[in-house]
């Protein structure tokens, strides 16, 4: 069935390379347009609301609930607010949070597994044990605490919390504070292996630092593997990031976000079963687009991962 | 075995006791506390009395020392008073706690019943048109909000055909009773049971074939055995053993599932006690829910160890296993 031959792939590692092998990979190529066509009429919002002549804001309640039409293509929800331009706002919060909670907690997991795995002994088992316990955690359960909880009482500054931007960044936090784990241990075991390897020896022997040798010997050959988790993390954080707005913890309205956009959506799914059903497929196919380019992203930077481990599509 | 199974029970203990403190602090850091409801409950309330209740209550001491009378006391079976619910807190939690197992162990052996022949089907033809759908069906499946399926699930059984209740739970009395409680619990079980199929079977999936290339499933070929034989007698048990440890590794997973889906059906189990507990500043209740979901989550660790030792004769646990 499955022969043991595999063609020796040649040692080519520029970017021109991984672009055509990443092109080769059709599902991702497709999921790549489709998230550069999400983001670019998320940012265009402003725009698209003046091309269109709709106020987002404008309450309409003798308009609650409305069918599409030629004014409000998607209709209108229970305060008579249209639906399209409500998505797009709610597209810059989500891919925002998303993107900006995934690249925090990748950078987290960095610095924590390159400490771990350079300096090892004790301080590599001690952080690693408590990577251990993080996993070892209910992640939803403990989330909502870390999103219920009162900031004045952390004693925050007022402008912090009073912003109204304050649940945005409290996201991103709490998002970052439990997503570093997957990284972290990425980043550790690839150090161990590194520092082994003959160029961190002539570093060293050339009185390189500590530092220096992390910063310019081992994080670039970690590039690729941070790059490949990184992009299939954003589809769990935007995930995580829906369930907690959907049950009223994530971000708050009146900032929209896809999440909380279905919060009640059980209740008016009477009357406008729409609402209920836009907001969650754009997530579903931002969600699949992220991890299809995750895959693809695998095969291109690191195709003898591919070949060595499971064959998934 | 026996002294790492000790060692790894007194580890989750620690981690255990770790949590209920900073789970303990965290709780305190949520708004309000309960002198501040009596006041919302009382307005005659004055500021002395408020101060005098503080005192009473032990709430001008500071954490630790609150967490010691806490501990002390949960120590010999008094976990207080859930305030929501107007009964002990563990009165409250039996009942949740039974609905919450019939919807876990129910859709977890619904999910599994579909994708480990799922994942063994698509790992035996791999590339082939079948395994390409099996794949696709299994990234969708992952990448679904959770809510969302609950919500579609509502729409097109409840709104559109008008065949099951949107959420709720009814009393199970009478074989009429019995048929009704079963119709409550048919959107959540299937909910869940579609969130979960999909990373089970890609672990299955990825894991036969791992195991259909080793060289004693060449052996068993080269003897003449029959394929289904092959799959089914040698490479079954071994490719086994790393979906097993996934599955206890993923009990915590499964309740976070189940807090999500209780919410959107309004079903009456742990996870939206936690929910409620948390929402409706039950202090009680939220940190020993919380808790109970901690401990939960570490026998899950902990029970996926034991079944990767007692499954693979090959691990040793002798040495720094940890």
């Amino acid at each position: 069935m499955n022969g043991t031959f595999t063609p020796a792939l040649p040692a080519k590692t520029g970017t021109r390379w991984v672009l055509r092998r990443f092109a080769q990979h059709r599902l991702a190529l497709v999921s790549a347009a489709i998230i550069i066509c999400l983001a670019a009429s998320a940012v265009a919002a402003p725009l698209i609301e003046a091309a269109l002549g709709i106020d987002a804001d404008a309450v309409d309640l003798f308009n609650r609930y409305g069918p599409p039409s030629a004014a409000h293509p998607l209709g209108t929800d229970e305060l008579g607010r249209d639906v399209l331009i409500r998505l797009l706002y709610g597209g810059q919060v989500s891919l925002f949070v998303g993107l900006t909670a995934t690249i925090a907690g990748a950078l987290i997991g960095t610095c924590i597994g390159l400490m771990s795995g350079y300096i090892g002994g004790r301080t590599d088992a001690v952080i690693m044990r408590i990577t251990d316990g993080v996993i070892a955690l209910p992640v939803l359960p403990l989330l909502i605490v870390l999103a219920a909880i009162d900031l004045n009482k952390l004693g925050l500054p007022e402008g912090i919390v009073g912003s109204e931007n304050a649940s945005l960044y409290r996201i991103v936090a709490i998002v970052a504070l439990v997503g570093w784990t997957t990284v972290a241990r990425l980043v550790r075991a690839t150090t161990l292996a590194l520092k082994a390897r003959p160029f961190v020896e002539a570093a060293r022997a050339q009185g390189a630092g500590p530092i220096r040798i992390m910063a310019r010997h081992i994080l670039p050959n970690l590039a690729s593997p941070i790059i490949v988790a990184t992009t299939l993390a954003v589809g769990n954080v935007i995930l995580l990031e829906s369930v907690l707005s959907f049950l009223g913890l994530g971000i708050q309205p009146p900032i929209p976000s896809w999440g909380n956009l279905l919060t009640g959506a059980q209740e008016t799914i009477w009357q406008a079963p729409g609402l209920a059903f836009y907001p969650g497929m754009l997530i579903f196919v931002t969600v699949v687009a992220f991890n299809f380019v995750g895959d693809g992203l695998q095969d291109a930077l690191d195709p003898r991962a591919r070949n060595r481990q499971s064959e998934r599509v | 075995m026996i002294v790492f199974l000790i060692r790894r029970s007194v580890q989750s203990l620690i981690v255990l006791l770790v949590m209920s403190f900073v789970i303990y602090g965290l709780i305190g850091l949520m708004p309000g506390d309960p002198v501040d409801l009596m006041i919302s409950a009382d307005p005659d309330i004055t500021s002395q009395d408020a101060a005098r209740l503080r005192t009473l209550y032990g709430l001008d001491q500071p954490l630790w020392s609150r967490y010691v009378h806490w501990f002390g006391s949960a120590l010999s079976g008094d976990f207080g008073y859930s305030r929501l619910y107007a009964q002990p807190v563990w009165d409250a939690i039996i009942p949740a706690l039974s609905n919450t197992l019939i919807l876990l162990i129910s859709s977890l052996a619904l999910a599994l019943a579909i994708a480990l022949p799922a994942g063994v089907f698509a790992a035996t033809r791999p590339y082939s048109l079948s395994d390409y759908g099996i794949n696709l069906a299994a990234f969708a499946g992952i990448s679904m909000p959770p809510f969302w399926l609950g919500i579609l699930l509502i729409l097109l059984f409840s709104v559109v055909l008008g065949w099951l209740p949107a959420g709720g739970t009814a009393a199970a009395s009478g074989s009429e009773g019995f048929w009704n409680h079963v119709k409550f619990l048919i959107l959540p079980i299937a909910s869940l049971t579609i969130a979960g199929i999909g990373g089970h079977t890609r672990y299955m999936r990825a894991s036969m074939i791992e195991t259909l290339r080793q060289d004693y499933i060449r052996t068993a070929r080269a003897k003449g055995l029959s394929e289904p034989r092959v799959v089914l007698r040698h490479a079954l048990r071994n490719a086994m053993i790393p979906v097993v440890t996934v599955i206890a590794l993923d009990l915590g997973v499964l309740f976070s599932g189940a807090l999500i889906t209780e919410t959107v059906f309004a079903y009456p189990g742990m996870g939206k006690l936690i929910y409620d507990a948390i929402m409706g500043n039950d202090y009680n209740l939220a940190l020993v829910t919380l808790l109970l979901a901690t401990a939960l989550t570490l026998i899950g660790n902990l029970l996926a160890d034991v079944a990767y030792a007692a499954l693979d004769p090959r691990i040793s646990y002798t040495k720094d296993a940890g």
